[in-house]
């Protein structure tokens, strides 16, 4: 009897507001300045915050920002934690095969090295990089020893006592770094990795991918993403 | 949170400190350790429910039920605690979700998994992807605290089936010539003088729990270990305050916070146990009788 209470309050749960359906929750990282942070209000901020906040207004859905680990974005995006991954994460073939994305939002973005000496041999050097992250991919490409860690902010901490020789990431995110810490400094040039950064979106949902990639569209058209992007990322080029 | 707290780029150290310390984010982070707290006082009592049952079902004299107290006690000490923790939230919540959506959506036509994605429709999703996040965060963290006690409950029905073994056989057979049924027995003589037995294996169990608890950011909850994390990595001035690394001595503030509590406990424990001990047959009950006399 009692476990059959259970089961009717459980499907009872929620009926009221079962119509309003636009509701949709973006899900993010919350660890990866400018691109989406934690502010000092312990609200979720950033380039991503306001853009994405602008996309759901011409979408006209209503928004709800969570935050997740890095490591298990995309699994929680499949099994329907939240709706869409906006995270700084670029458009690559691989992941492309597990969800889908919207049009990108930024250019390929530069990618850059920094380390604590400026004559470092990349190929032989010890590189940090975030799991999962294309920077991580590329280390293991050019054939340097990848060391890799949960969060981007690690990644730094592993450069400043010494763990490794140098950290890989998108320059957005390395470039305040290096500009307040003296003993950090770029290693070679800017890399240019990916297809831009999109917004991740189940493969089953073609439908909220279309109503992005409008709104996406109608941003680029009257220029409001570049003066976006000219805000949080400046080093990145405008569309 | 102060005043004075308007630019903090102008603050001298303390008044900056002082700000610091009360930021929104701060806030989170004091408010997590009413989390961690309320996971313990949730999961200890279901985990020994869980160990209790588990132990009754482990002595029942029916078969069916016999086996499933061994299976349950066994399959879960036997797999890593860290993949059970991973895998019951998920199963449980696509488990629920598949439920209501077949009863909710009959007609439904279009397959659960889709390649890679699991959907549901929109009114079987578990919570409803527009309740309000409370609702969300509630919903994740009673996963958690049911991972967590099943988990723990299998350790304890150990535990508890170990201490009903342990009550002097004579008691029993008192209990018995007094006309007692098994029933009665095992309600008035077993399970009043177990626990001084159980209390031990029990009081580590609490202790492992006590630690266990920063599992609950692998889970996603946003506990104390996530909040001392992000607030102690290096800020750069995106932030209101910048910082360099300071995770050292927010974990430093975490490591006393675990030893304060287990300390705590031990006391509280310390104290179960002469309370316990009264007039049992133990060591411990005897010195109680003769430091009385």
């Amino acid at each position: 009897m009692k476990t059959l209470t259970l089961a009717t309050a459980l499907l009872a749960f929620g009926t009221g507001a079962a119509l309003a359906q636009d509701v949709v929750r973006m899900g993010t990282e919350g660890a990866y300045p400018p691109y989406n942070f934690i502010n000092d209000n312990g609200e979720i901020d950033g380039f991503e915050r306001e853009l994405g906040d602008e996309l759901c207004a011409r979408a006209e859905l209503t928004c709800e920002w969570v935050t997740n680990d890095w490591d298990s974005i995309i699994p929680n995006l499949v099994s329907g934690n939240y709706d869409t991954i906006i995270a700084g994460m670029s458009i690559t073939p691989e992941r492309d095969e597990v969800i889908d994305f919207t049009q990108p939002y930024t250019q390929p973005d530069p990618s850059s090295v920094v380390g604590m000496t400026p004559d470092l041999d990349l190929a032989s050097a010890v590189i940090a990089a975030q799991t999962g992250t294309i920077q991580a991919g590329y280390v293991a490409e050019i054939g340097a020893t990848l060391v890799e860690f949960a969060s981007p902010d690690e990644t730094v901490a592993a450069v400043r006592n010494g763990e490794v020789d140098a950290v890989i990431a998108d320059k957005a995110f390395l470039e305040p770094i290096v500009t307040e810490d003296a003993d950090l400094m770029y290693v070679g040039d800017d890399i240019l990795l990916g297809g831009g950064i999109g917004m991740g979106i189940r493969e089953s949902d073609a439908e909220l991918k279309e109503t992005f990639n409008a709104a996406i569209q109608s941003m680029k058209d009257d220029g409001t993403l570049n003066e976006l992007i000219a805000k949080w990322l400046p080093e990145s080029a405008p569309f | 949170m102060f005043s004075f707290c308007t630019d903090p780029a102008l603050l001298d150290d303390l008044p900056w400190m002082a700000c610091y310390l009360t930021t929104g984010k701060h806030m989170a982070f004091y408010a997590s350790f009413g989390t961690v707290l309320l996971l313990l006082a949730i999961t200890a009592p279901v985990a020994l429910l869980f160990g209790f049952l588990g132990a009754m079902a482990t002595r029942s004299q029916i078969a069916p039920l016999r086996w499933l107290g061994r299976g349950y006690t066994s399959m879960v000490r036997g797999i890593p605690d860290i993949a059970f923790f991973l895998f019951v939230p998920i199963a449980l919540d696509q488990g629920l979700e598949w439920l209501r959506h077949k009863v909710r959506c009959p007609d439904w036509e279009l397959p659960v998994r889709q390649g890679n994605d699991f959907v549901v429709c929109d009114i079987a999703k578990l919570p409803l992807s527009n309740a309000p996040q409370w609702v969300h965060e509630g919903y994740g963290f009673g996963t958690a605290v049911l991972a967590f006690a099943v988990v723990f409950g299998a350790f304890a029905a150990n535990v508890i089936h170990g201490a009903m073994t342990a009550v002097p056989r004579a008691q029993m057979e008192t209990a018995e010539a007094y006309g007692m049924t098994r029933r009665q027995a095992f309600w008035r003589i077993l399970v009043p003088q177990m626990w001084i037995f159980a209390l031990p294996g029990l009081s580590n169990l609490w202790q492992i729990l006590v630690k266990a608890t920063p599992l609950l950011f692998l889970l996603g909850v946003e506990d104390i270990v996530y909040w001392a994390r992000e607030l102690g990595g290096s800020k750069t001035s995106t932030f209101t305050y910048p910082h360099p690394d300071w995770r050292l001595y927010y974990f430093l503030f975490l490591l006393v916070f675990y030893l304060a509590l287990t300390q705590v406990s031990e006391i509280a424990f310390g104290r179960l146990a002469r309370r316990l001990s009264r007039g049992q047959a133990t060591a411990a009950g005897d010195a109680l009788r003769k430091a009385a006399a």
